[in-house]
């Protein structure tokens, strides 16, 4: 068990190394300029160069065998998420965006909350319909009547 | 005196009844898993726009502190901080809501934000002439140092490894620089998007990375939130020894906000942090804090309070808004005609001291509405799961799309989602990210100008005596934590020898 926490951290660090010199990169792009006139670029290069070098020292870290501290109490596991409720809550999300921009907040609202709802295990297609028709009527008493948000309820094309 | 003329501006009918209507509505939104005292306020501003400047300010206001103590309910019931300085509640409040304590936690956080709201309310009477002129000593050198000091506090309080936490908040910072570069104009960071131009949505950065990658960490793991106890009226007085817990990180909490109120440019969110960091060196038992310890749950609570009054003082008399929230009241003043700054209390003492008298009145309006409510609050709990995260995805999308009127900013709350799914499975804390991305823009913009203004000069960091001692408190801060290290890990290759041999 040890070994795959120590395996994590140098995951960690290497992935930190990897968005610090990405960033670095980025940055100069930019101009970089001096210290006395920076340019849009010194920002970003130097925080990438402290996050590649922190992820250097995760990863030295996790290597030199040094245990990670255990995170008790937290509200969810540490493995990868369950691969149906993500891929649903993921693709509830892209069909409120894409309902969104060309079906309306009646549709989206329907849709993401549907599909979502289906992502747990124990939800039956009836459960999740009934869920999704009340959260429609929330989203036509609460957000289009009572705060007037700018989605209309349907709209084509 | 003048606060006697500003209650009388309080009461007021109509003016009582539009700061009640705020706390009402403020609390209920607040309550919204993804609908923060930001959204909020902008759903309701252009309210605002037909109504005389007075009974439109204490709506704001009341929104304001409705929403916030409606966003602990949220964080500590559900995980879900819809306001950033939340997400510190989070860490002890929910795991006590999984003790079935979540009344007490509760409890606890109406009678410390009515303290510290009460003693910031006193500090913003009697002090803001004081505190204005310690304000005006702050250059950007020493905005820059105690922006350090409070990252370098937010990363190492972060649980698990402190580097991890330092990682994050370098990982924050960088998601801060995304948008316009404000001195030259360059669009950095953009990945081409011209969506992104205007920089990251607060609101979309804090709901992907707290509600969506919690859900997708927790789906078909979790079956209720709470532990299914019920919870009645008497479940939210906390007992006399839960009250003695609770009373000193209470006291300090309040102490930090009001501090820290009166320097512009720290927010609430760092003040939660370095209170909730500060609760943990501390106490006697640190290593408890995040499994439900009631001083981590009372301290930020009350910092966030008093910091909220104080920081009217920096908004209200400097023109300086301490936050995203502050500085959308500050919006709103504008467009009532009002500039704020040091002449407001002379020229419109009836919205400075109606404001300060209102203050007070909402905050018992407050109290006395969420006696009757917590039972409505509580019944949150008692939701399955797999009916409350779709619902909850639902309100997110919702809410962030009414940040901005825009679809966009629900691609950044899929992509953080995401992103904080990754980083917990790889076991990072991910609430210093937020921080990191608040603070970002006035880091880089501080750090920017003090090294201008010393031409590249990097001594004048410690030559200045304010900053100075803000650098030192850093420094003192990593020692502590190398050496903290160093120990630990002699202790732990100890113990594991030990284990190898038993076993």
């Amino acid at each position: 068990m040890q070994k795959a926490i120590n395996r994590k951290d140098y995951y960690g660090g290497a992935l930190m190394v990897l968005v610090g010199l990405g960033a670095i990169y980025a940055g100069t792009d930019y101009h970089v300029g001096s210290l006395s006139h920076m340019g849009p670029g010194f920002f970003p290069a130097a925080l990438g160069g402290l996050l590649a070098i922190t992820g250097l020292l995760i990863a030295l870290s996790a290597r030199s065998g040094q245990p990670s501290e255990s995170v008790p109490g937290e509200g969810h596991g540490h493995g990868l998420p369950d691969l149906r409720g993500g891929v649903c809550i993921v693709l509830g999300i892209l069909a409120f965006l894409l309902l969104g921009e060309y079906g309306g907040l009646l549709p989206a609202t329907f849709a993401i909350v549907f599909i979502s709802a289906l992502g747990d295990r124990k939800n039956t297609v009836k459960q999740a319909l009934i869920l999704s028709v009340l959260m429609s009527l929330v989203a036509i008493v609460v957000f289009w009547w009572a705060l007037q948000l700018q989605l209309p309820l349907f709209r084509w094309g | 005196m003048d606060l006697w003329y500003g209650f009388g501006v309080a009461f007021q009918w109509h003016n009582l009844a539009w700061s009640f209507f705020g706390v009402l509505v403020g609390n209920l939104i607040g309550v919204l898993p993804g609908m923060g005292a930001l959204s909020a306020i902008s759903i309701l501003l252009p309210l605002t726009y037909v109504m005389s400047p007075v009974p439109a300010i204490l709506m704001l206001a009341g929104i304001f502190y409705g929403s916030q103590y409606g966003g602990a309910i949220g964080a500590i019931l559900l995980n879900l901080p819809s306001h950033p300085p939340h997400a510190v509640t989070c860490l002890d409040g929910y795991p006590l809501t999984k003790q079935g304590k979540g009344g007490t936690a509760l409890g606890i956080t109406m009678i410390c934000s009515f303290f510290a709201a009460s003693v910031g309310i006193i500090v913003m009477i009697f002090a803001s002439p004081l505190l204005v002129e310690v304000a005006f000593k702050f250059g950007p050198t020493e905005i820059f140092s105690i922006m350090l000091l409070g990252l370098l506090a937010g990363a190492t309080m972060s649980r698990g490894s402190a580097l991890k936490g330092v990682a994050m908040t370098l990982f924050g910072l960088l998601c801060g620089v995304v948008g316009t570069d404000v001195n030259t104009g360059t669009i950095r960071l953009s990945f081409g998007l011209l969506d992104l131009s205007d920089g990251l949505e607060l609101v979309a950065i804090s709901m992907g990375l707290f509600g969506v990658a919690d859900f997708l960490m927790s789906v078909n793991r979790m079956s209720i939130i709470g532990s299914g106890a019920k919870l009645k009226l008497r479940d939210m007085r906390p007992s006399k020894a839960e009250m003695k817990t609770a009373f000193m990180p209470m006291v300090r909490g309040t102490l930090v906000g009001t501090l820290f109120g009166a320097m512009p440019g720290t927010g609430p969110t760092i003040t939660t942090f370095i209170s909730y960091a500060l609760e943990r060196k501390l106490s006697k038992t640190p290593e408890k804090f995040g499994t439900g310890m009631i001083a981590g749950v009372a301290s930020p609570e009350a910092s966030s309070h008093s910091k909220t009054q104080v920081d009217f003082i920096p908004t209200m008399s400097l023109g300086i808004p301490g936050d995203a929230v502050m500085a959308l009241i500050l919006g709103a003043l504008l467009i009532q005609g009002i500039q704020p700054g040091p002449q407001l209390i002379t020229e419109h003492p009836d919205i400075f001291w109606g404001l300060i008298a209102s203050f007070w009145v909402g905050n018992v309006l407050l109290m006395v509405l969420n006696v009757p409510l917590i039972g409505v609050w509580v019944k949150l709990l008692q939701v399955p799961y797999r009916y409350l995260f779709p619902s909850a995805l639902f309100f997110i999308a919702v809410g962030v799309f009414s940040t901005q009127n825009n679809l966009f900013q629900i691609w950044e709350v899929l992509a953080f989602g995401l992103i904080g799914a990754l980083l917990m499975t790889l076991e990072f804390s991910v609430a210093p990210i937020l921080l990191g991305f608040v603070l970002g823009p006035m880091v880089e913009e501080n750090f920017r100008r003090a090294l201008l203004l010393s031409r590249g000069d990097m001594a004048v960091f410690i030559e200045h005596p304010i900053s100075a001692w803000f650098i030192g408190a850093s420094a003192l801060l990593i020692l502590v934590q190398v050496w903290a290290f160093l120990r630990r890990g002699k202790k732990k290759n100890k113990g594991n020898s030990e284990q190898l041999q038993t076993a």
